[in-house]
């Protein structure tokens, strides 16, 4: 017998019980369809330790290592926490440390958090302002910095957010800063396979933070990175990419503009395209996808159909449906 | 299992075996011209776990579909307009994938049985 928690609730899973039917006998809202493992629509998350080893067959490694795993394969071995879903109700508060522009509409936001985050390189967090208004953004630094944290926020016309981030927020004010979240992130464990990474806008944040961490651990496979916005104005930190270009033999940037002729240097065209066009077969490769939703939906096919393993795209499409986010009452 | 040979799905590699044809079938599904318009808007992940279900199936591995879920998932498809031309279409990336996958012709032919047995459900006949 062992005690199951989920949230403020206690429940019992007798031996030869899944936690699935646990949680479907005390009457836990969770979805479920095959119970066999297939189709992965009963996966929860374990907050206090690994799972066992057979309630994560068939989760991609990510998942795995942030303790997912499907309650109609898992048979407790121990007492468990768990979690319905990934979101998570943990924030840690943080003090903002520096703001610089990094093009006309993005600025790069320094915060100090008051704990260490615990984070893998590319994932995001949740920022919070004081009247809970409360938005994605992707770590942009890696592992080596995990009390401060930078960011790159792209403003939005009208976006609640953003612009507040742009023209109201000053250095000591204060945020509050989620767990980190997400799955599209690095892990060290194969170090010579290729990395394709492409983003638009903003969406280079977390590929940055990628690249830094790879480069840091010493990743021996080729890592091509294309970044891509509409106009060369809406790039930035193409000397950086460049210099790094220079002291990284296996590291290849390309700028990319889509509207109109490209200046020298760049090349003419949508990133996910010019990266389709530059690189040969991507069997066996890496790919990180970052930024316009659009463009992550359409390169996951394209890669895939040249060869990457679905297993193989990691993706962080961002979104700015302000989903998640409470309501803010005006009148009060 | 109540006689002592093995199931299709056993012989055939089991989880291994569905995980390494979900992607080839995939990609042939996807560029083929006459079935990929049924496949397209949708999201990859889903597809590919859909997929997975599918090849489990075919295998007769561990699946709880039944002929009225095989129609109900298809049904939007039937109203698309999908036929037996389009039926034939998936028999032919199934053995494709599963030759290139160099399984034996006996039990390319056992998974064809088993996606043949649902085809009147798929087409919602
Ligand atoms: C996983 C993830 C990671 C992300 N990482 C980053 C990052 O690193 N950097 C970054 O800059 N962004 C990132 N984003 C996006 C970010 O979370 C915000 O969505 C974005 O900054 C916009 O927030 P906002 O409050 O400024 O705009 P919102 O107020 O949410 O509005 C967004 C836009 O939609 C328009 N809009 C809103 N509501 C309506 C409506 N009803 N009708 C018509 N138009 C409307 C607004 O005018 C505005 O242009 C990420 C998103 C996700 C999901
Ligand atoms: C050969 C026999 C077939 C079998 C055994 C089969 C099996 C399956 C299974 C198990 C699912 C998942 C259902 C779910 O969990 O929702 C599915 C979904 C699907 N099938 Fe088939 N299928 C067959 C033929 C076809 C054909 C001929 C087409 C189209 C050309 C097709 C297109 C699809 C699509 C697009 C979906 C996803 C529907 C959705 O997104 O909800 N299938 N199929």
């Amino acid at each position: 017998m062992k005690k199951i928690v989920l949230d403020e609730q206690v429940m019992t899973c007798q031996s030869g019980e899944s936690l699935l039917d646990t949680l479907l006998h005390n009457g836990v809202d969770i979805a479920y369809s095959c119970r066999q493992g297939v189709c992965q629509s009963c996966m929860v998350r374990s907050l206090a330790g690994a799972p066992p080893a057979m309630s994560q067959r068939g989760l991609k490694d990510v998942r795995q290592q942030q303790n997912y795993l499907l309650a109609c394969q898992c048979y407790p071995e121990h007492d468990m926490e768990i979690a319905l879903n990934a979101q998570s109700a943990f924030f840690t508060e943080a003090t903002v440390a520096a703001k610089a522009m990094l093009n006309a509409e993005t600025v790069l936001l320094t915060i100090q958090c008051q704990k260490p985050l615990d984070f893998y390189a590319g994932q995001f967090v949740k920022l919070q302002r004081a009247d809970g208004l409360t938005r994605s953004y992707s770590i942009a630094n890696s592992r080596l910095h995990t009390t401060k944290l930078t960011f790159h926020v792209r403003r939005l016309p009208n976006g609640q957010f953003s612009e507040w981030a742009h023209d109201e927020l000053q250095i000591g004010d204060t945020l509050k800063v989620s767990e980190p979240q997400g799955l599209c992130f690095y892990l060290p464990d194969r170090p010579t396979q290729n990395l394709l990474l492409i983003g638009t806008g903003s969406g280079l944040a977390p590929l940055a933070g990628i690249i830094s961490e790879a480069l840091q651990q010493g990743h021996s496979g080729e890592l091509h990175l294309f970044h891509g916005s509409r106009t060369a104005a809406g790039l930035y930190w193409i000397d950086e990419m460049q210099d790094l270009e220079r002291q990284h033999l296996n590291f290849h940037y390309t700028p990319c503009v889509s509207n109109g002729t490209a200046p020298a240097g760049f090349a003419a065209g949508r990133a996910n395209e010019v990266a389709i066009q530059a690189l040969p077969k991507l069997k066996d490769w890496r790919v990180y996808l970052c930024g316009h939703p659009d463009m992550v939906n359409q390169a996951k096919f394209q890669v895939f159909l040249k060869g990457a393993s679905s297993t193989d795209i990691y993706a962080d499409a961002f979104h700015v449906t302000p989903n998640l986010s409470p309501v803010i009452d005006k009148s009060s | 299992m109540s006689d002592n040979k093995a199931s299709l799905y056993e012989r055939i590699g089991g989880e291994a075996a569905v995980n390494a044809a979900v992607e080839l079938f995939y990609r042939k599904v996807l560029e083929d011209h006459r079935i990929n318009r049924f496949f397209s808007n949708t999201n990859m992940d889903e597809q590919i776990a859909k997929q997975k279900a599918f090849f489990t199936m075919s295998f007769g591995g561990p699946n709880s579909y039944t002929g009225t879920d095989m129609r109900n998932a298809h049904a939007p498809l039937v109203k698309k307009g999908l036929d037996n031309s389009h039926f034939d279409a998936v028999m032919e990336h199934l053995g494709a994938t599963l030759t290139e996958l160099k399984v034996p012709g006996a039990l390319i032919a056992e998974a064809a049985a088993i996606a043949e047995s649902v085809r009147n459900d798929v087409l919602g006949k």
